[in-house]
């Protein structure tokens, strides 16, 4: 019973999963349902949406690229990131293009900053994993390092 | 209900396992239930101390956990590790460079932890090694051997390293005394040509790095073990020996005539005075300073050419001879420093000596000789005491901080627990068999954590299952926290262990390293990401540029190599986490692997013989798809034109 249960709720959050982007505030039937999935795996709201780790809540962007942070986050990720992830190939890990399009920009730098929990704890790291049956490492950078490779990945988009 | 039946089951085991341990028979030394769980660290749980054991003839120092027994690490120092290529690499075999050669082996005795203020201090580990006469320095953040100084005019470096309160210095002595500068004399010729130099070794107090402050040319005893003094002794140490009938033969027979040896004392500070009015002779001699930059991920040898000589005929005060029964072998400081305590192997009680005597004696002049102006003073000016009943061959000795000291007796397989300013034996406990040294964390220090004693024995006859004509040594782990000391545990030790330094865990686990930092990573053939990887040939040689992460290298086909070339993996791990290293060995190496520590470059030297395709693989599991972390590299005749290429 309980594994129909979890079976149905994974089901929805897939399903929800294609929403993660927009973001609601206030009560909606929509926040009470995704409240009661983050609670079924022990995470807040936020978490949910944004991934666990250092970066607690939203930050700021605008749709224009910043070019120097996106070329220092290029150069992280040619030396730190790239041997496991290329830009449209599945590697060691996923392709990367269009990332910021499936992923919250905080859930992409909570995953490199804070991997090993995010694969222990949240669902959708945890599928990941499964996957890709590798863990992902965190790889010593800072939290400016993954704003710039946040917007490394932003910037291949275009 | 389950939780009941649980309750009272345990119940049950705990009534039996003491109805057992009540009728126990003979040869249950102890209570072994109450024993079992004193040494008992369950699963999770860290062990209360870090032990580092001297590896013996082995060159290594193993790392073991205290109250547990249990083994982590066996530290590459004076030897080669086909494990980790420590001493096959490039990288690596710069450390084991002496003024003889490349020596890969030595005989490694006494582990000594820095200190600061008299109090180990979890900087780092010194270890000498005996036969090419070296003492290493080993990183307590990286546990991997940081330094390594040869000792010249030396030889049968025993009585080394042990430190200043502050590890000013690390000072070792020549067990054999040689004809100093070497020459070519008749070995019967000894008392005319053969001296002793007791060494001092300056450690810079910010990164460790060593160099020979001095040396003091004595006359050819045999100088055998040694301990700085503290609190009011710091500035002075002391140095055991025997031989001082200075037999050149049979020495078991002509070094044992005299009822008294004795035990050098050496100020230190007198001696660094002397230095500044320039009485110390610049001496030409060759000697090796290795040393290892982490950042390069590189050894360097280099040559030094002179040391600094102070002769005592030149500089009256620096050292006095204190007569001590019989062929003393160690000698030990109390954590007040006001005792020194020798362990005559021959002598029926351990003499204790008074610093503080000792001082007076020297201003009065209470001397009964001299040998070669070195003054003597009077056995009764400066003992304090004499313990008597301490067992067969009492050897060396370390204190509880509680009042009390603890002394090792080869012959009658003991040790002795005796008061210090009474001198009297309060308590004796069997070990099995043969004890050499005796530990208790910081029990050479100011301030001991006395709540253990490990002792180190030498033989184990029927103690374990046996394995052969070859033995395993023991350690034997006594609770004396009590007043009675209590047999805890036997473990088996790797080599043979002499002595053995602890620290308590929290000291050190928040200072280790957890991996190399990519970007402070400066070795010549770095591969800085995987775009950087490649295959390059230089003439015959062939270097590659290879990266590892889970779960592949790149590159990971190489072609374009040719019968008679050189060729050099230098393999880059990329991986930014602790505990993700990745091995790799390539077919027909003739050395060993490579184990690479995250952020870490290492270079694995391979000579293709045959023409043929020739795999290679990661040998440490890294990963679910470690079994796919392989490659392959192609080998073409010599007089072949093919290109290196790579993917």
């Amino acid at each position: 019973m309980k594994k129909i249960l979890f079976t149905v709720l994974l089901a929805l959050l897939v399903l929800w999963g294609c929403g993660t982007k927009e973001e609601s505030a206030g009560s909606t039937p929509n926040t009470d349902f995704k409240e009661k999935v983050a609670a079924k795996f022990g995470l807040t709201l936020f978490e949910l949406d944004n991934g666990i780790g250092p970066i607690k809540e939203k930050i700021n962007l605008t749709n224009q690229i910043d070019q120097i942070m996106a070329k220092s986050g290029e150069d992280v990720f040619v030396q730190k990131c790239a041997q496991c992830h290329k830009l449209d190939e599945r590697y060691t890990g996923p392709a990367l293009r269009g990332v910021t399009e499936r992923r919250s920009p905080e859930y992409i730098m909570n995953m490199i900053l804070n991997p090993e929990e995010m694969t222990k704890r949240h669902p959708e790291a945890k599928k990941m994993l499964a996957q890709y049956a590798n863990q992902m490492t965190f790889q010593n950078v800072t939290e400016d390092d993954a704003r710039n490779l946040l917007e490394y990945l932003r910037s291949v988009n275009q | 209900m389950k939780k009941i039946s649980l309750i009272v089951s345990l119940a049950a085991l705990i009534a039996i396992s003491s109805a057992l341990y009540n009728c126990a028979g003979p040869g249950d030394e102890t209570g072994y239930a109450d024993a079992a769980q004193k040494v008992y660290v369950a699963p999770g749980q860290y062990d209360e101390f870090y032990s580092f054991m001297s590896g013996g003839f082995n060159g290594q120092v193993s790392v073991y956990g205290l109250p547990s027994g249990r083994m982590f690490k066996s530290i590459s120092v004076f030897s080669q590790n086909p494990e980790t290529g420590y001493g096959y690499t490039p990288e690596t075999t710069p450390m084991l460079e002496t003024s003889y050669g490349m020596v890969p082996w030595d005989d490694a005795h006494h582990p000594e932890l820095s200190q600061t203020d008299g109090i180990p201090d979890g900087r780092w580990l010194f270890i000498n090694g005996n036969n090419t006469p070296r003492v290493a320095r080993i990183d307590l953040r990286t546990f991997e051997t940081a330094e390594i100084l040869e000792i010249p005019n030396s030889a049968g470096n025993h009585g080394s390293p042990f430190v200043t309160m502050n590890t000013e210095y690390v000072i070792a002595s020549t067990r054999f005394s040689l004809p100093i500068p070497q020459r070519d004399v008749a070995i019967s010729s000894y008392k005319e040509n053969f001296k002793g130099t007791l060494t001092f070794i300056r450690a810079d107090n910010e990164t460790g790095d060593m160099e020979i402050a001095f040396q003091i040319l004595v006359p050819g005893f045999d100088y055998d073990l040694a301990h700085a003094g503290k609190g009011p002794s710091h500035g002075w140490a002391f140095f055991t020996s025997y031989n001082s009938e200075q037999a050149n033969t049979l020495l078991e027979i002509n070094a044992s005539r005299n009822d008294k040896d004795f035990v050098a004392a050496v100020n230190w500070k007198k001696a660094e005075e002397y230095l500044k009015e320039g009485k110390g002779k610049r001496v030409k001699v060759d000697y090796t300073n290795n040393y290892y930059d982490e950042e390069e991920h590189q050894a360097h040898s280099e040559m030094r050419n002179e040391v600094t000589v102070i002769y005592p005929e030149d500089c009256p005060g620096l050292i006095y001879y204190l007569p001590t029964p019989k062929s003393p072998h160690g000698v030990d400081v109390d954590p007040s420093g006001e005792y020194i305590v020798a362990g005559g192997k021959l002598a029926t009680v351990i003499p204790v000596h008074s610093f503080s005597k000792m001082l007076t004696a020297i201003e009065n002049e209470e001397f009964e000789g001299d040998i070669d102006g070195i003054p003597i003073l009077k056995y009764e000016s400066v003992n304090a005491g004499e313990v008597e009943n301490c067992g067969l061959g009492p050897l060396h000795t370390e204190f509880d901080g509680k009042g009390y000291a603890y002394t090792s007796a080869f012959i009658s397989s003991e040790i002795v627990k005796w008061k210090i300013g009474t001198w009297e034996v309060v308590d004796r406990i069997p070990t099995y068999y043969s004890i050499g040294h005796l530990m208790i964390p910081g029990g050479d220090s100011k301030e001991p954590w006395g709540k253990y004693v490990v002792a180190l024995n030498k033989i184990t006859k029927d103690r374990y299952l046996p394995t052969g004509p070859e033995l395993c040594q023991s350690a034997q782990l006594i609770d004396i926290s009590g007043d009675k000391m209590k047999l805890l545990l036997d473990f088996p030790t790797v080599g043979e262990p002499h002595y053995a330094q602890a620290i308590p865990a929290e000291i050190l686990m928040n200072n280790t390293k957890r991996f190399y930092e990519l970007e402070k990573n400066k070795h010549p053939f770095k591969t800085g990401g995987e775009a950087e990887a490649r295959a390059e040939r230089t003439g015959s040689e062939i270097h590659i540029y290879m990266t590892a992460s889970r779960t592949h290298f790149k590159p990971d086909n190489i072609e374009g190599v040719r019968v008679g070339d050189k060729v050099f993996f230098h393999v880059t791990n990329l991986e930014q986490d602790w505990d993700i290293p990745h091995g790799f060995a390539v077919k027909g190496a003739l050395t060993s692997e490579l184990l690479i520590m995250p952020g870490e470059t290492k270079t694995l030297v391979w000579y293709p013989k045959k023409e043929g395709v020739f795999p290679f693989y990661c040998t440490d599991f890294c990963s679910a798809l470690h079994q796919e972390m392989q490659g392959y590299i192609r080998v073409s005749p010599a007089n072949s034109n093919a290109a290196v290429s790579y993917n």
